[in-house]
């Protein structure tokens, strides 16, 4: 870690009518010290603008991620405007457009040191025998929760602080007095000895000309004035109104519409198409046929729709036409016993250790694939013309939109451009790898060019042409020593886990391996990613293992994080916060479970209760170790909206396989959970020292094994598998 | 077909098929986009806006079915430029997180505080039936709540806009 050095380069330019505009390329570090170099020759072409200081005092912070409901268009600026001295109200926000310029790769660097730290997404682009990056990086991505604490934590506020040391020193040269003397509040540097004053936007043009500071000042937290403070989203007003513009709702002249129905299969290509049966009705503009896919053009999304149900395509025969859960689960079960197994972790000799061990237990759990169905289903409006291609969408990368979009077109990616928009949920859904709707669109719009045209999902195709959350088998054997406390943990499951698979607790005989396992159905990331399924899983065994040592869950687990205070600060006061140990109303009982993903610590305690043979949440305590808080009432929402999401595993969503193809198409066989079945919540945030979280995806994997656990505890029976089932009614599953 | 809709208080004509979904008429040809499309099925309430005061979900409502009845958007959920009281307890609880959802949670909250002054939570689990992947939570119970104690305090211009959609706009 000592070899990192930390560079960045700051940039200063007018900005057009006499401002100030600052911004700086790349990142590197040395540890536990933020440091600007004036130029970088290397990096040097690659500003970044974050701020603009306007002769009017507005303050313009540029935003180089998606707002999705996180509340990073409103967190970020308040990083960025706290180290400036910023007055708040003059702050506004901008989203970065899709430029090499705002691509996120100096992240990777800053993550780095952090090596067990790195977002999933990063992880392709970093050798990690040297921990260089392997190649430029082109990412401009929000996801695994880091916009916060990568570029709030490392850029926003660099350049909050070093605009404000600039401004100061604009102000100290005008008034002939030592910069030490003056000070920045609320969009003004003032001189206390003199008592003359100036507003940020009266001397932006003066401090544009000077260099930005190698080491700018930043403040400590206990120096912060706004972060920490509950501030009002910014995007909010818009999204009461309905004026909130997302992507479906572009309204670009000469419009037309278009809906699509791709191969059920995956892997299947098109096969024949009767085009001229819809051709004739009214509105129809065109039949467009893709590799595996058939796109109806309509001067309506209403005509489009009703044409592509009448056509009935034929898509050619693959594979895995007769696949099902039940082979997919055979074929993984399969696996788990042959595969070769890759080392997650292991420590001294699990296997030997089982073997002579007091109390041995196994077992088997299971999760399924999940859709993320996020509310405002795919869509992208392209239009190509006079060379140039356009592309309106929400994404959670632009970037990677661009060059899916400039493949598409047959252009540069120079020749394209992304209009971004507020995103009607993300989850995952939207991240690079994921974007076959921008890939439809624009082969759609070239079809059509150069008109342009809206192309929008049926929900249908939408929950049956996702990138899933994989499916997986997890396989637990372990063992309770003669003084009650675990001895041997060891786990099989397929698909990749990496920290996911970790176990925070004290066991000293470990043997965590990975089975690849093949299968035709997409998959991607999904809200909290691994630590989805492997916090349902390591959270189940070991409150299995605490049953087979006879001992309180919560104490169990307590008396096995002595060697992780702050995993065991969160336990205990999500613990004190639920009244754990008290007796529940009668019919009720708790669970609790404990994940750190993403650099944040979570422990969620459920308080369940049977009705009609249905899993009834009535209470969820949180707490929470994020570091610090940036804007404390946006970070409760998403951990209560985690929660709510997380459930939505827990009790509801499954995804199916039947003769190759999903199951499921709607909200009435892909049920979500209704605001009856929202438990009450409550959160308690833990202000430690540690490195800032994320907090977009920690509050998601405690609430399944939190659930399974009180049901648990509620009947004495076992559920390992999602969605949480009791009994065998038909009701139970479907309703 | 030419059809004659009565939206937020002005008549429109517009040209589309006989079973064209309200919901496609208002987002397409009338530009209301603030109506959101979720799903299609009247499963998850997105789409919802009032007739005649009334929740209803418009993607499965054929535009045709509903002409010369008072049609109300999101967009219209205010009067005279200023907020429902339910918009203002949106933003006073920070409700919306991604926000797709909640033109249709809005929708559903003022109809039922129109029926219902004063909701139990029981009534708004009953009432408020839409889905969201994050957004049915607690801070939507709170902020009815916290809407319907406004509205019933005697606040002369919120009590004003609780007024059935009907009549402000019929």
């Amino acid at each position: 870690m000592g070899k990192w050095t930390r560079r960045a380069v700051l940039a200063t330019g007018g900005l057009v009518g006499g401002g100030l505009v600052l911004g700086f390329s790349g990142i590197a570090f040395a540890p536990n010290r933020i440091g600007i170099r004036p130029e970088d020759e290397k990096d040097a072409a690659r500003l970044t603008t974050w701020l603009r200081i306007a002769p009017d005092d507005t303050i313009t912070v540029i935003v180089p991620h998606c707002e999705m409901g996180q509340g990073v268009h409103t967190s970020l600026p308040m990083m960025l405007a706290e180290e400036l001295d910023a007055d708040w109200d003059n702050v506004r926000v901008e989203e970065a457009p899709a430029e090499l310029l705002y691509a996120n790769g100096y992240l990777v660097r800053a993550f780095v040191p952090a090596v067990a730290d790195v977002p999933k997404f990063m992880e392709r682009f970093i050798d990690w025998g040297t921990y260089r990056l392997t190649r430029m990086l082109d990412l401009q991505v929000t996801g695994g929760s880091s916009s916060v604490r990568g570029t709030g934590f490392l850029g926003m506020r660099v350049a909050g602080g070093a605009a404000r040391a600039m401004l100061i020193e604009a102000a100290a040269q005008r008034w002939q007095v030592p910069a030490s003397e003056c000070d920045a509040k609320r969009s003004q540097v003032v001189h206390a000895g003199s008592g003359r004053s100036a507003t940020f936007g009266e001397l932006a043009a003066e401090a544009a000309k000077l260099e930005p500071p190698v080491h700018p000042r930043l403040k400590s937290y206990k120096e912060y004035s706004l972060v920490g403070k509950p501030v009002p989203r910014l995007d909010i007003p818009s999204k009461v109104d309905g004026s909130a513009q997302y992507a479906i709702d572009v309204d670009v002249p000469g419009m037309l519409y278009a809906t699509i129905a791709a191969a059920p299969v995956f892997g299947a290509r098109l096969g024949a198409v009767d085009a001229a049966a819809v051709s004739a009705q009214p509105g129809i503009r065109k039949v467009v046929q893709l590799d595996d896919a058939v796109a109806v053009v309509a001067d309506s999304y209403w005509r489009a729709l009703k044409a592509v149900r009448s056509l009935i395509p034929s898509f050619t025969a693959t594979d895995n036409d007769a696949q099902t859960s039940e082979t997919l689960a055979a074929t993984t079960a399969r696996a788990l016993e042959a595969g070769e197994a890759e080392k997650v972790f292991s420590s001294d000799d699990a296997t030997a250790a089982l073997g002579g061990a007091g109390k041995a237990i196994e077992a088997e759990y299971a999760v399924p694939y999940l859709a993320h169905a996020s509310m405002e289903p795919m869509n992208a409006t392209a239009r190509i013309a006079a060379d140039r291609c356009e592309v309106w969408v929400g994404v959670q990368d632009p970037l990677a939109a661009r060059k899916v979009a400039a493949k598409a077109a047959g252009m540069n990616a120079d020749d394209v451009v992304i209009h971004t928009h507020p995103l009607g949920g993300g989850f995952g859904r939207r991240l690079p790898g994921a974007h076959d709707f921008i890939d439809q669109a624009v082969r759609i719009a070239r079809a059509m060019a150069p008109a342009p045209v809206k192309l929008i999902w049926s929900r249908e195709e939408d929950i049956q042409h996702d990138y899933y959350r994989p499916a997986v088998i997890g396989r637990y054997k372990g063992a309770i020593d003669s003084s009650g406390r675990p001895s041997v943990w060891i786990s099989r499951f397929n698909d990749v886990a990496g920290a996911a698979a970790h176990v925070p607790y004290a066991v000293p005989n470990q043997d965590i391996r990975s089975v690849k396992v093949a299968s035709h159905v997409r998959t991607g990331s999904w809200r909290s990613v691994e630590f989805s399924q492997h916090g349902f899983f390591t959270e189940s065994f070991i409150d299995e293992l605490a049953h087979a040592a006879g001992k309180d869950p919560f104490e169990f687990r307590r008396d096995l994080l002595e060697h992780a205070p702050r995993h065991r600060a969160v336990l205990e006061k999500a613990a004190w916060i639920a009244g754990w140990g008290a007796e529940p109303a009668p019919g009720r009982a708790r669970g609790i479970a404990l994940v750190e993903s993403f650099g944040t610590i979570v422990a969620e305690v459920a308080e369940v209760e049977l009705v009609d043979d249905r899993i009834k949440v009535h209470n969820v305590w949180a707490a929470v170790d994020c570091g610090y808080v940036v804007n404390p009432d946006t970070a409760l929402a998403q951990i209560e909206g985690g929660i709510v999401f997380g459930l939505s595993a827990a009790l509801f969503s499954e995804i199916t396989v039947r003769n190759g193809r999903v199951t499921q198409s709607n909200f009435n066989d892909y049920p979500l959970p209704k605001l009856a079945d929202a438990p009450r919540v409550k959160v308690e945030f833990i202000h430690s020292d540690a490195a800032l979280g994320g907090l977009g995806e920690p509050g998601v994997p405690p609430i399944a094994p939190a659930v399974a656990n009180a049901v648990f505890a509620l009947t004495g029976k076992r559920l390992r598998s999602l969605p949480l089932r009791v009994g065998d009614s038909e009701a139970a599953k479907t309703a | 077909m030419e059809i004659i809709l009565t939206v937020n208080g002005e008549s429109r004509v517009v040209d589309v098929d006989a079973d064209t979904p309200l919901l496609w008429v208002l987002r397409e040809s009338l530009r209301l986009t603030g109506t959101k499309f979720g799903c299609g099925i009247a499963a998850c309430g997105a789409c919802t806006v009032h007739i005649n005061g009334t929740a209803a979900r418009s993607c499965s409502i054929p535009a045709a079915a509903v002409q010369g009845q008072a049609i109300t958007t999101i967009e219209a959920l205010g009067h005279s430029g200023q907020r429902h009281a339910l918009q203002e307890a949106w933003i006073e609880h920070q409700v919306p997180q991604c926000g797709y959802c909640q033109s249709g949670m809005l929708m559903a909250a003022a109809s039922l505080l129109a029926k219902t002054p004063r909701p139990t939570d029981q009534d708004i689990d009953t009432e408020i039936t839409n889905l969201c992947r994050c957004g049915t939570y607690e801070r939507i119970r709170r902020a009815i709540h916290a809407a319907a104690l406004k509205l019933s305090s005697g606040d002369v211009e919120a009590n004003d806009s609780a007024q059935p959609a009907q009549v402000r706009h019929g």
